[in-house]
């Protein structure tokens, strides 16, 4: 088994003329954990992998790999395995020439070669493909052999640049639970970019969330999803809306209700925006007590069934207008009112969050 | 829903109309190709076949092989060694001075790519026969060449840069090498990039990465070119004609001499036979060798 090193990334910069790319960033993956970077396309998650394989200079900052500084070392030294997004795979060699390469590339002897490739591929379940050609390959399949070139040569860290992004839904979603069980089974460190949040939360330890350069949040997938701390976390992360409430303390003032906050707000500016995740509300019948719930009024402005749930549109009091989603079973469904009738929302008060009004530079 | 496959007996509806819509669609694709094909076939296979039947023809008329028997003569094989010895020259410094060429326009961005474009492709703008006799002029006894050399002390007398087998091969090799560095040039811009940062990430070092990756992936262009020069410099007239000044005998030369001293149509035609069969010959064997897909350059 490959030994897990930590990186430590200090106050990495690069800029692009006036545009920076990566503004002082600072991160500390833990040896052998799964970090995932997250973020739209331009965020500079990318420009950050690319600076741990090497393959983009920053303007400065340092990068370790244990106690080693890595950041003036050229890509061929750095021992990372890397998954293109494109596998780039040599097509001019077949399935078991590509995942040997590395090996021969390091003098592994001819023995130890075949072996280690016949490990490297049955891992990925490709041992009867060695010597496939690689343009006959499917998309699914070209992605398992650049993965076992990337581990077969037992890197220090793996880095992965949205290897999934080419694969169709379905074969997607079952390479993620691959790519997770092999992180499992090799304990490699390993940095994987994606800007799809939803493979992120699947298969990341942690999620580090990167916009303009800069990460905005860090946090395990759980943490990320049910306390963003600012406004573009809540909308990248999952389905939110937000409309603006005045904060006093624990409590927050909206339509003359006041409302229970989950816990003390980062910020103490008094007008901040409340936070709400569709499937966070619950529908309250008629006559049924809230208890320790906090209660929303609205009026339904339209209902969208979907089969496994209910989208149900409900205009707020102060014009904004948010969805819910409802479950459909029986109950709920036979309590959910015509459109424009109004209707009580309740949210539990650890699900109730404020963030600030204004992201930095949003 | 109508009801599904097997349907195709004789209560399927429009089974006739549909074959007789796929044919009149193939004739009229065929119609569309017809000018086309006819053109090719008056201006190319027309001539070939006559040619091919002239070198069997003696003076009188006859049926007669008397053109190639005389092929057999030491002078023919002299010309047809220095016909292949000057190709394989030509073709071997366009690769190495092409290669290198093209590598770097690949690399160069913005301006600096399209000049080097520009450079490549300004000889095609400009006529053959000018660029040859440029040539004489650069190279002759008292040109700009011979000039500087002796000028700058680096040979006492003029050195003879023309009218000989040097000339001719730096002439041609001028001539031939944007048909060696385009296909280079393309092959090269469409392998994928991510394909040299892998090598390197795995471990390559840079040399390691251009030998084992780039310089494989690139092979197909470069058969490309080598077959484009190898073949028209085997059939190059006006710049060994000029450069060579007589003294260097090519194939096509021999050709021209015997329709132009001898009016020999059927020994000229015997010669084009021979140069005909050799190069497709040439290209058969390195189709062989190397693939059809490598010489198309798609894989």
């Amino acid at each position: 088994m490959a030994s897990a090193l930590p990186i430590t990334i200090r106050n990495v910069t690069k800029s692009y003329g006036a545009f920076k790319a990566l503004d002082d960033v600072s991160l500390d993956v833990r040896s052998g954990e799964f970090i995932t970077l997250l973020g739209p396309s331009g965020s500079g998650k990318t420009t950050l992998l690319m600076t741990l394989a090497g393959f983009t200079r920053p303007d400065a900052g340092s990068v370790r790999f244990g106690e080693d500084e890595i950041l003036l070392t050229p890509p061929h030294r750095r021992g990372v395995g890397m998954v293109f997004q494109n596998y780039a795979l040599f097509p001019h060699m077949t399935v078991g020439r590509n995942v040997a390469y590395p090996l021969k590339l390091r003098k592994v002897s001819k023995a130890d070669v075949a072996e280690r490739v016949g490990q490297a591929l049955d891992l990925v379940q490709l041992g009867h493909l060695v010597d496939r050609d690689v343009s006959q390959l499917s998309g699914g399949q070209k992605q398992r052999v650049a993965l076992a070139r990337a581990v077969v040569f037992e890197p220090r860290v793996l880095l992965m640049d949205e290897p999934l992004s080419a694969l169709d839904k379905k074969l997607r979603e079952q390479m993620q639970i691959e790519i997770r069980h092999l992180h499992e089974q090799l304990g490699m460190t390993t940095v994987y970019v994606t800007h799809d949040q939803r493979e992120a939360l699947t298969m990341s330890d942690r999620i580090a969330v990167i916009n303009d350069g800069r990460i905005v949040q860090l946090d395990d997938p759980e943490t990320l999803y049910e306390r963003p701390r600012s406004r573009f976390v809540a909308d990248f992360i999952g389905e939110s809306y937000a409309f603006p409430v005045q904060v006093d303390g624990q409590t927050a003032a909206y339509a003359g209700r006041s409302l229970t906050l989950a816990g003390p707000p980062d910020s103490a500016a008094r007008e901040q925006l409340l936070v709400v995740r569709p499937e966070k509300l619950r529908l309250l019948a008629a006559d049924e007590p809230a208890g320790t719930l906090n209660v929303i009024e609205g009026m339904v402005r339209e209902k969208v069934y979907q089969g496994e749930s209910l989208l149900l549109y409900v205009d707020l009091p102060d014009g904004t207008s948010i969805a819910t989603r409802q479950s459909t079973q029986r109950e709920v469904l036979d309590r959910i009112p015509e459109t424009g009738q109004p209707v009580r929302l309740g949210i539990d008060p650890q699900d109730t969050l404020v963030v600030p009004a204004e992201d930095r530079a949003a | 829903m109508s009801s599904p496959a097997g349907a195709a007996g004789a209560g399927a509806p429009n089974v006739a109309e549909l074959a007789a819509r796929g044919r009149a669609e193939k004739l009229r694709i065929f119609l569309l190709s017809l000018p086309g094909v006819l053109i090719i076939g008056v201006i190319i296979f027309v001539p070939v076949a006559w040619l091919f039947g002239l070198s069997f023809l003696e003076m009188g008329g006859g049926l007669s092989l008397v053109h190639y028997e005389r092929l057999m003569h030491p002078s023919y094989y002299l010309t047809f060694q220095t016909t292949f010895e000057l190709s394989f020259l030509v073709t071997a410094i366009c690769v190495l001075l092409g290669y290198p060429y093209a590598y770097v326009m690949v690399q160069a961005t913005g301006i600096w790519r399209s000049l080097l474009l520009v450079a490549v492709l300004f000889p095609f703008w400009t006529s053959l026969l000018v660029r040859t006799y440029a040539w004489l002029v650069l190279l002759q006894r008292r040109g700009l060449i011979n000039n500087w050399l002796v000028g700058s002390g680096i040979v006492d007398e003029p050195i003879r840069l023309v009218h000989n087998f040097t000339g001719t091969a730096i002439g041609m090799v001028h001539i031939m090498m944007p048909f060696m560095v385009l296909p280079l040039y393309a092959s090269m811009r469409s392998m994928d990039r991510n394909l040299l940062l892998a090598a390197s990430n795995l471990g390559a070092s840079p040399a390691k990465a251009f030998w084992q990756v780039f310089v494989p992936l690139t092979l197909p262009g470069l058969f490309a070119g080598v077959i484009l020069v190898f073949v028209l410099c085997l059939g190059f007239y006006v710049t060994p004609a000029v450069l060579g000044g007589g003294r260097v005998m090519m194939w096509s030369m021999q050709i021209e001499r015997s329709i132009a001293v001898y009016a020999d149509w059927g020994a000229a035609s015997a010669l084009g036979v021979i140069l005909l069969v050799v190069t497709l010959a040439i290209l058969a064997a390195m189709t062989r060798i190397f693939g059809m897909q490598q010489l198309t350059g798609n894989r």
